[in-house]
């Protein structure tokens, strides 16, 4: 499936991208982070397991669980510092 | 026609006009809480001369709507109205607010508070500030994900 994957913050100036669109056989976030980390290079070292990463599905916080859809809208981003 | 309650802005705001806004023929209001965020010269023992603010335009706003919507089930509050700044921002500029609204004060206050918690780890804003050592991502604060547990609200962001 396509699905739209964006980046923001350090997550995005890592990877010198602010999206993409993304052909997957990931069900779910993890194994998307999965697809993304095994491309390596930037993409391993910004989305490294360990590393704090947090994700959203269709804009709203979601844990790697999450089950993707057709469509649907990803983003990886560092842990959000507003306020 | 209501209020907007969430505006993600590059321009200032101004507290009195958005609380006169907020209770504006609303005669049940006896307590106004308001928060106003602002920009430090200093932070994590560097100086900070500016910050730059980014954010997940689309998510920001339906997360920040969740928050009053949830706010609203919690506490006995008539309205609320958040307003956040992104772009470049100087040491003194106004950086957020949040104004609640209610009958009487120990709700409002609440309220403001459980909205800045739940603000400060939940909506997708980014901090970059310009410091003598080049450029920083602020970090995320595990007191920030404390304060937001004591809402019983468990969602780790540090």
């Amino acid at each position: 499936m396509k699905v739209q994957v964006r980046y923001f913050a350090s997550v995005r100036e890592a990877l010198s991208s602010s999206g993409e669109a993304v052909e997957t056989r990931a069900e779910t976030l993890a194994a998307l982070r999965d697809e993304l980390i095994a491309r390596g290079g930037a993409y391993a070292t910004a989305l490294a397991r360990g590393k704090a990463v947090r994700m959203a599905l269709d804009q709203a916080m979601s844990d790697e669980a999450a089950a993707l859809s057709e469509g649907c809208e990803v983003a990886f981003f560092p842990p959000v510092t507003g306020g | 026609m209501s209020l907007a309650r969430v505006s993600i802005q590059t321009n200032d705001f101004d507290l009195s006009q958005e609380v006169a806004a907020l209770r504006a023929g609303d005669k049940r209001v006896g307590a106004v809480c308001s928060f106003v965020g602002t920009v430090r010269d200093r932070n994590d023992g560097s100086s900070v001369s500016s910050m730059e603010l980014e954010h997940y335009p689309g998510m920001t706003e339906k997360a920040i709507e969740a928050m009053i919507d949830e706010a609203h089930r919690r506490f006995d509050i008539l309205g609320a109205r958040v307003i956040h700044r992104v772009g470049l921002l100087q040491p003194e500029d106004q950086i957020m607010m949040v104004a609640v609204v209610s009958a009487h004060r120990g709700q409002s206050f609440e309220a403001c508070e459980f909205l800045m918690d739940y603000l400060k780890t939940q909506a997708p804003f980014w901090k970059k500030e310009q410091t003598p050592e080049g450029a920083r991502w602020v970090d995320a604060r595990v007191a920030d994900d404390a304060a937001l547990a004591r809402w019983g609200i468990s969602a780790p962001n540090a």
